[in-house]
């Protein structure tokens, strides 16, 4: 079923990849620059390190709508230590060199668009930046942007939610690349104790709309390694975990040296559930 | 006839030119389609219109006279300075145009929660308003800085039945208020009507509210005809997210001859954080759903504003003034607080009426424009509202 993914994207084959071994990919967030450059290099070496297949990094905005309490504090600390989208896509250059895994890219429109679209998409592809997410860029208004990402070989990642009609769906799975980004929830980022019955069946939904022409991983509310195996089994490619990271940062801030090895542990138990055979 | 480009509505996708639009997470997507041809369908329904024109007539107070301020006029020395009187509707506000308008669509539509944001206060008091006549729940973000310097509307908001949550995030003023809405909005999409208090936002919103609130420019253009037997030469408003202005422009779009001024916060100068004035000193962008013009720094990060009203505190602005100042057809110039507290006393002491410290920015500016004017032109400004909520900012500036 996944012979049909768009081959040559570097993203999609990393599912494919795992898909074939039994697995789904765990793709984890982090806010650049959060707390700081140093800490946040380190954090993101050790996700890699303890088994993430992908690394989401966050571009502050002073303004995120989509997301809940833990990253928009996330986004203050990063702002605060100096970020910016230039310095983060060369963070992510930094980390590309060491680590050959295609990297994404979570931010807001408004500051792409302050730096050009062009010109953005154009440095991130040159930092080893593959895709990219956009939650206040709806399909809609995404038309000439996903062309100029696609010129520069950067995947348009784009959402659905449990109320997204089976019209739109038909529309974003055909113009999606990397995966579908299902947010399984009524509601904003952030870490929550169950997964809803809901989320299971949304993500029923849209693999039945996907038919295997695209990976399809949910993100937003998950926190747990039961989690994601319900997820995968439901049949998700993928799951995004964010915000229980982005808490295990803010919960070292006073020793930032101690995150990585708290952040390896949490990804590693999410990685095993990630597998589901062998 | 061909129409003039301006005197357009936005496209079915909410785009005004290239301002506008739906820049809002998926989530939002399916209800905003829905708000919008449920907009549709009761803006076209005889007995909708029928409905709203009766609450705006026996509860609100419309129509609102267009006042001649003759003291004035004759201390300024130059065009006669009317006012249109929106100081006197229900609430004190223009604000309760809308509200009325939207809480009857969110009836119709079935919802019986309603969340809204508010700056100032107005907003929130007049969505309040509009809940508790129509028995509706009403629930109101507020930022805290806000909450602090507009004490009286939070009490009356709270008398009046609805619960207000403090923002804390941000700047804790109306733009953090917006961003706290839509993300309860993501969260209550099922059973809650988001009621936005001005012509920004995401598509319908800035069509949706613009139509509600251009009754007062239809008003005001019939009155002066009848009162002065020609069109004035210009029209004033303030404008922060620009509700009250559109609403007076556009029943003026088509008339050439007649200027349109937008009157945007100056602060305390024009330095970036210091002002609120996104159409003169912002630069096009993304926020809160809709591309306009944004204060922001070059990394796209949104500016904090400062004005000493609540009301106009905000770094945004709807995108039909972009679009109308990008074609040519308003002007938006600034007047700094001093000059709106100048305005705010002029008015209070020559005319016996205490403006809302927004359309003293308004008044300010006309006062510069009369000047420059002949004696037998007018000017209409929008007094959008009353000054009753900004006498404890008055007091602590001029404190005898």
């Amino acid at each position: 079923m996944q012979d049909s993914f768009h081959n040559d994207d570097p993203i999609e084959q990393k599912f494919r990849e795992l898909g074939n071994r039994g697995e789904g990919v765990v793709i984890a967030y982090l806010m650049g620059y959060d707390p700081d450059p140093k800490s946040f290099r380190a954090n993101a070496t050790s996700l890699i390190e303890g088994g993430a297949d992908l690394v989401e990094v966050g571009i502050p905005f002073s303004d995120p709508v989509a997301d809940g309490p833990v990253i928009q504090a996330a986004g203050v600390r990063a702002l605060s230590a100096g970020a910016t989208p230039r310095k983060i896509l060369d963070a992510i250059g930094e980390l590309s060199t060491q680590f050959a895994i295609p990297f994404l890219i979570m931010t807001y429109y408004n500051p792409i668009l302050a730096m050009g679209i062009e010109r953005f998409v154009k440095s991130a592809s040159e930092n080893g930046v593959r895709g990219l997410v956009i939650p206040d860029l709806p399909m809609e208004e995404g038309d000439g942007f996903r062309d100029i990402a696609l010129k520069h070989n950067i995947d348009s990642i784009h959402l659905a939610s449990p109320n997204t009609s089976r019209r739109r769906l038909l529309n974003i799975v055909d113009k999606s690349r990397g995966f579908v980004y299902l947010v399984s929830l009524f509601g904003v980022t952030g870490p929550r104790d169950i997964l809803t019955p809901q989320a299971l069946e949304t993500v029923k939904t849209v693999k039945t709309i996907a038919r295997g022409r695209i990976p399809v991983s949910a993100g937003f509310g998950i926190s747990q390694p039961d989690h994601v195996s319900s997820l995968l089994r439901a049949g998700a490619d993928g799951a995004i975990v964010g915000s229980v990271l982005v808490r295990t940062v803010a919960e070292h801030l006073d020793d930032p040296g101690e995150a990585p090895y708290h952040l390896k542990k949490t990804i590693s138990g999410l990685k095993q559930a990630s597998k589901l055979r062998g | 006839m061909t129409s003039p480009p301006f005197a357009c509505s936005a496209s079915s996708t909410g785009k005004f030119g290239k301002y506008g639009g739906q820049y809002v997470p998926e989530t939002l997507m399916e209800p905003l389609k829905v708000l919008a041809d449920a907009y549709l369908r009761f803006s076209k329904d005889p007995s909708f219109k029928k409905e709203l024109a009766g609450w705006l007539g026996q509860y609100a107070g419309r129509p609102t006279p267009l006042y001649l301020a003759s003291r004035l006029t004759s201390h300024v020395g130059g065009a006669r300075i009317f006012l249109k009187r929106e100081d006197l509707l229900h609430g004190g506000a223009h604000k309760i145009n809308n509200t009325l308008g939207q809480a009857l669509l969110a009836r119709n539509m079935g919802k019986h929660r309603i969340i809204a944001e508010t700056g100032a206060g107005q907003h929130g008091v007049a969505t309040a308003m509009a809940c508790a006549a129509l028995g509706l729940k009403a629930e109101i973000y507020m930022g805290g800085e806000d909450i602090e310097r507009q004490k009286l509307n939070v009490y009356r908001m709270k008398l009046l039945g609805a619960k207000v949550h403090p923002v804390e995030s941000g700047s804790k003023t109306l733009k953090d208020a917006i961003n706290e809405a839509l993300r309860d909005w993501v969260t209550n999409v099922e059973d809650t009507y988001y009621l936005l208090g001005s012509v920004v936002g995401p598509h319908p919103y800035p069509t949706m509210v613009r139509d509600f609130q251009s009754v007062i420019g239809k008003e005001a253009r019939r009155q002066i005809l009848r009162q002065e037997g020609k069109l004035p030469k210009a029209i004033v408003a303030c404008v922060g997210g620009g509700s009250n202005s559109i609403g007076i422009f556009h029943a003026f779009l088509s008339d050439m001859e007649v200027g349109l001024y937008g009157v945007e916060a100056g602060g305390r100068n024009m330095s970036p954080g210091k002002n609120a004035a996104p159409l003169v000193a912002g630069r096009e962008g993304v926020l809160h759903g809709m591309m306009t013009y944004v204060l922001q720094n070059t990394e796209g990060q949104v500016e904090s504003t400062e004005s000493i009203s609540a009301g106009l505190d905000y770094p945004a602005v709807g995108p039909e003034h972009s679009y109308l100042m990008s074609v040519g057809r308003t002007k938006y110039v600034t007047q700094t607080d001093s000059d709106a507290l100048d305005g705010f006393r002029l008015l209070s002491q020559l005319e016996g009426i205490i403006p809302a410290l927004e359309p003293a920015h308004a008044i300010s500016y006309a006062t510069k424009l009369a000047r420059s004017l002949q004696k037998e032109d007018s000017i209409i400004v929008n007094l959008s509202g009353r000054g009753d909520k900004d006498v404890d900012i008055i007091a602590r500036q001029f404190p005898q």
